[in-house]
């Protein structure tokens, strides 16, 4: 790897001036499964990394006030499906957090870090997204905040200018009624990137439908929120007619690309039923049960 | 207090095996580079370099995690096992031992990191289902053995650690 300089702040403060010095020379430093291996295999130049993890608030994993979740930037996956009351608030997060690379991964590897490095198949951003997180952000000029499906802007690329960094995200106390789901294909049983990826958060009343949220990965440059397949939902009974009807509007809505991990043709197909799995294990946590269609 | 840029040698101070250890490494060497260079601790092997192949897996305060994925300054103050840890002067590890009687290694490159994460794995779950071991063990790749009598061996040692618990 080339020479790289690595500072560890105790506060925002000293991590915001220390990005603000070094422009785009400097990045945040979390787990490092995505940085450390860039940098080492010349995809990224970073000259000063900057530990997230002395920082307090990057590393909070709390309940709020009101209800809400405050999950800090560098907050390692296996913290997440090791805690029992964030698991049980938001089951599509740690669907993705169990499946990302492998348990030495998830030791180090944050939502925050998936979320920052942009990348179109992050498998924790689509529920992210359809759990309302938003991404609270500070630099020179102060804090900010942008809701998840804003963040990413490109792959590899988002809202963050030089001088920001990703605080923490804050994620909506699940309504009462409510469940959620993310799981993916890949060719083999696990340590893969998403063919493509498909969350859905569903908030029911008895059998009718209230509230919806479908996101889709690995199909646009950025993960997708598809907005009007959830709203199609609202008022519907949770079956498989109603399902299928969002399934046909997130598969009309993925643009993917053909690529050595699949077709077009088939990343629409995917989204299709893919749709349809993630809104039948977001039903059956709001259920009361859990998901049987394996990851 | 403006927070120090670290570059050039750092001075780096942190246990090992229940031992503390002092070590010089540069911002850009990884953890497995100064326990590998620095430090003599060969067990740890460098396979892919990358996070894919899990034969780098040490336990970082009590997490498993690939310590070609840790830069060698994260390592201070924290808490780190090796493999060169696991066997006791009494003798192996009931997962050393199960191993060799399961003929659970041919080349032995992937065995340490095979032994450090399926000790952690014990550690967290003492009677797992041979799924549960398969998945915990996703990240770590053998290409002589096929993987079977790994996991045969990983349970083999389970029940016997089970049975003197």
């Amino acid at each position: 790897m080339r020479a790289i300089q690595y500072a560890a702040p105790s506060t925002v403060e000293d991590a915001v001036a220390i990005l603000a010095e070094h422009g785009s020379d400097a990045r945040m430093l979390a787990g490092g499964t995505d940085l450390i291996v860039q940098v080492r295999e010349d995809a990224r130049d970073t000259g000063v990394f900057v530990d997230a993890k002395k920082i307090p608030e990057l590393m909070d994993l709390s309940v709020n006030a009101d209800g809400s979740t405050t999950l800090g930037a560098a907050v390692p996956c296996h913290e997440l499906y090791n805690n029992a009351q964030f698991a049980a608030s938001y089951p599509a997060v740690v669907d993705a957090a169990r499946i990302i690379g492998s348990t030495g991964i998830q030791g180090r590897a944050s939502v925050g870090g998936n979320l920052c490095n942009s990348g179109p198949a992050g498998d924790t951003i689509p529920p992210l997204i359809v759990h309302s997180a938003v991404c609270n952000i500070a630099g020179p000029d102060g804090k900010r905040t942008v809701a998840v499906e804003d963040f990413c802007t490109a792959p590899g690329r988002n809202v963050l200018a030089d001088g920001e960094l990703l605080v923490s995200l804050t994620l909506p106390k699940p309504p009462a009624g409510s469940g959620s789901h993310y799981l993916r294909f890949i060719p083999r049983n696990e340590m893969d990137i998403a063919v493509v990826g498909a969350g859905a958060s569903l908030v029911l009343d008895g059998e009718s439908i209230t509230a919806a949220r479908i996101s889709l990965g690995a199909v646009a440059p950025t993960p997708l929120f598809v907005q009007a397949a959830g709203d199609a939902l609202i008022g519907l009974t949770a079956d498989e007619d109603s399902f299928a009807v969002a399934a046909d509007i997130a598969r009309d809505a993925a643009s993917p690309i053909d690529d050595m991990r699949g077709t077009i043709a088939h990343r629409k197909q995917l989204s299709y039923v893919l749709t349809q799995r993630a809104l039948r294990g977001a039903r059956a946590h709001a259920q009361g049960g859990s998901p049987t269609n394996g990851h | 207090m403006a927070t120090e840029i670290q570059s050039g040698k750092v001075h780096v101070q942190t246990t090992i095996n229940g031992e503390s250890v002092d070590f010089l490494a540069e911002p850009r060497e990884s953890l497995l580079e100064v326990l590998r260079d620095n430090l003599g601790l060969t067990g740890a092997k460098e396979g892919c370099n990358n996070g894919n192949c899990g034969a780098c897996n040490v336990v970082m305060d009590g997490v498993l995690v690939n310590s070609c994925c840790v830069l060698s300054v994260e390592a201070a103050g924290a808490s780190i096992e090796t493999i060169e840890g696991v066997a006791s002067p009494e003798g192996l590890h009931p997962l050393q031992q199960s191993f060799l009687e399961n003929a659970a290694l041919q080349c032995g490159v992937c065995t340490p990191g095979f032994i450090v994460a399926a000790k952690a794995l014990l550690e967290e779950n003492p009677d797992p289902t041979e799924y549960e071991v398969r998945w915990w063990l996703a990240g770590n790749l053998c290409r002589c053995t096929g993987y079977d009598k790994i996991v045969r061996a990983v349970l083999d040692a389970a029940e016997r650690m089970r049975a003197e618990a």
